[in-house]
């Protein structure tokens, strides 16, 4: 079986979005859509999943929370109670006050960071990655729909052209 | 156009009747003279309180019979001091739990129409569709503010000779009271009284003509008249922030004379800001539910969902903060406020916590709920009563001290207040058409999505 994917090229998002919307419309597969910048539903259009990265955050938090409030119990209530200024040392609750800002800073520190950590791993991205741009128009002004040919080349030829496309390319990858 | 259906109008009316007899039931019960409260303090303690006492003061000897009978006067004389004190807190039960009822309800109108106002100015796209809505809530503003101005008059005056809610109000505790005193050029009744008339007139003047200007503008045929409630509402809300904290200052924290605390306008308006937003969410769901309000989408109740979130987090924030400087620092006379209410109020101090901090930052933090018409009566229904709590917290304190109760006074205050503010604003949205025609942003409130 041959690896052909037909790259179909817009240069506008409503445009583009018809298109997504006319081509899960035929039941051809959509392999990537690359875009210059966020197109508003283009997720919905394209029937992508939710993202759970919110709940990743959460737990994340929570996680943090526990650290902090871990951290300042063993430091100032269990390892070494000293009375620093006549504040109360001998429950965890009793100085707990004083240990909310701390908590808060945890708990916000751990969401963020481990739920960015979470993002680039979920989307392959680091620092000496080799970008995967199929075109070098699509981070300037062109929208780039990638859909998967399996023996039916022509046909998917002339249904692009249809759907507006300023440009049907067919590539043979690797 | 909205009619007020029957059933809730008989609602509302058998909420203000029974609230009036367990209002009347308050005032009526609460002891008259020193003897009522001597056997109230009898039965209570079963005389474990004199008798531990009287145990200090039983002579072992002869010697000491000389100071066994000083310590009887000055027995009697404490005994007498402490009577005096109860009566003051029993007397203060039913006018101080009427009082958190009535600033609660009238607060709570308040904050909808500093929501209402900051609307306007910010442009916001979304609430248009609302206005009616919030316009509606803010009728029970007028009414509100009468009752209050009364009770303030009645307190100021001591009409009755009945409560001691503003104990600064009374010369004889500013004759002894050196540091009430010195604030009697401020806290004097006067003064106190011109500035709550200012503060209440004002508002309602602003509710008046915006609602006004916003009704005309349904006939117009250019913006004159929402340009002139833009302009009109940015004037506003300079007047109420600060109006807001002097308000704050005179009729929450003048109940604790001896007290102050810098943030506490801030902290008060958080509080009734909060409530505010949830009842127009609250009062959105039911309207919609009843198929008043079209134009609304799950999308509009999720912005009012976030908001009621928001402002919950803030509110927090403010309490915190207020608590936890003056807990760290623990100078004596600051630090008085919090051990009277945790020693005394430990549930309702920490109880206004969970309900209007951990309990909606779990449920709302979820986007799918904060568009479940159920989810959100539940955590509006906590969010409210949590804030009831917290004014309750604020007030109750310095005027009943440990007397408190949540009983039949307070419970009857709020169903008398609930059952005039739901008369008052379902009245009022009979009134004018639910969705505002020429509105700038109608168009793109009624689209609104999110």
């Amino acid at each position: 079986m041959s690896n052909k994917v037909i790259y179909a090229i817009y240069n506008d998002d409503d445009i583009l979005m018809d298109a997504v919307k006319k081509t899960k419309a035929a039941h051809h597969h959509i392999e990537e859509v690359f875009t210059p910048f966020p197109v508003h539903g283009l997720d919905k259009a394209m029937g992508l999943a939710p993202t759970r990265l919110a709940i990743c955050a959460f737990i994340y938090g929570l996680l943090g929370l526990a650290f902090g409030t871990w951290m300042m119990d063993y430091i100032m209530i269990q390892d070494w109670p000293q009375d620093i200024g006549g504040k109360p040392s001998f429950s965890y609750i009793d100085n707990m006050p004083a240990f909310v800002p701390i908590m808060f800073e945890e708990t916000v520190f751990f969401a963020a960071h481990l739920m960015v950590i979470t993002f680039y791993m979920r989307s392959k991205l680091w620092p000496f990655k080799v970008a995967e741009n199929p075109d070098v128009r699509t981070t300037d002004d062109h929208f780039l729909m990638e859909v998967a040919v399996n023996d039916n080349e022509d046909e998917l030829i002339s249904f692009f052209q249809n759907t507006g496309a300023v440009e049907v390319k067919v590539i043979v990858k690797n | 156009m909205y009619t007020f259906s029957s059933k809730l109008k008989t609602f509302s009316f058998v909420l203000m009747a029974v609230g009036l007899l367990g209002i009347g039931y308050g005032f009526l019960t609460a002891p008259k003279d020193l003897q009522e409260v001597e056997k109230i303090i009898a039965s209570e303690t079963h005389g474990g309180h004199g008798e531990a006492k009287h145990e200090v003061s039983v002579p072992a000897g002869e010697v000491h019979a000389e100071i066994g009978k000083t310590n009887e006067v000055k027995e009697a004389a404490e005994h007498k001091e402490h009577t005096e004190h109860v009566l003051h807190q029993l007397q203060n039960k039913p006018w101080a739990s009427l009082y958190v009822a009535c600033i609660f309800f009238m607060l709570l109108s308040m904050g909808v129409l500093a929501f209402y106002a900051i609307q306007q100015v910010a442009q916001a796209g979304w609430s248009p569709v609302l206005f009616r809505v919030m316009q509606g809530i803010t009728a029970y503003l007028p009414v509100g503010s009468v009752i209050f101005f009364i009770i303030l008059v009645v307190c100021g005056l001591n009409i009755f000779h009945s409560n001691s809610l503003f104990i600064w109000l009374d010369p004889e505790v500013v004759a002894h009271d050196k540091i009430i005193a010195n604030k009697s050029g401020y806290l004097n009744f006067p003064f106190w009284i011109i500035r709550a008339a200012i503060f209440l007139i004002g508002w309602n003047l602003y509710r008046y003509f915006s609602r006004k200007n916003c009704l005309a503008q349904d006939q117009a045929s250019d913006d004159l008249n929402y340009k002139k409630n833009f302009k009109m509402s940015a004037a506003f809300l300079v007047f109420f922030i600060v109006t807001e904290s002097i308000m704050s200052w005179d009729w929450i924290m003048s109940i604790d004379p001896h007290w102050s605390s810098t943030l506490f306008g801030w902290y008060v308006f958080a509080s009734f800001f909060v409530s505010g937003i949830t009842t127009i969410a609250l009062i959105s769901l039911y309207l919609k539910s009843k198929g008043y309000l079209e134009n609304v989408n799950t999308s509009h109740i999720h912005d009012l969902a976030k908001f009621m979130f928001g402002f919950s987090v803030f509110w927090t924030y403010l309490w915190f903060s207020q608590f936890m400087l003056i807990w760290y620092a623990n100078i004596p006379e600051e630090i008085t406020y919090f051990v009277t209410r945790i020693q005394l109020y430990n549930l309702p101090f920490f109880g206004a916590v969970v309900m209007n901090f951990l309990f909606p930052i779990l449920i709302l933090i979820n986007t799918d709920f904060k568009r479940i018409t159920w989810i959100l009566v539940m955590a509006g229904t906590v969010i409210l009563l949590g804030h009831y709590i917290d004014f309750f917290n604020m007030i109750m304190p310095g005027t009943v001290g440990d007397r408190w109760f949540i009983g039949i006074s307070e419970i009857a205050s709020v169903l008398f207040f609930l059952g005039l503010f739901i008369y008052v604003v379902f009245t009022a949205l009979t009134k004018a058409p639910l969705l505002p025609k020429r509105n700038p942003f109608i168009e793109e409130s009624k689209h609104f999505h999110y």
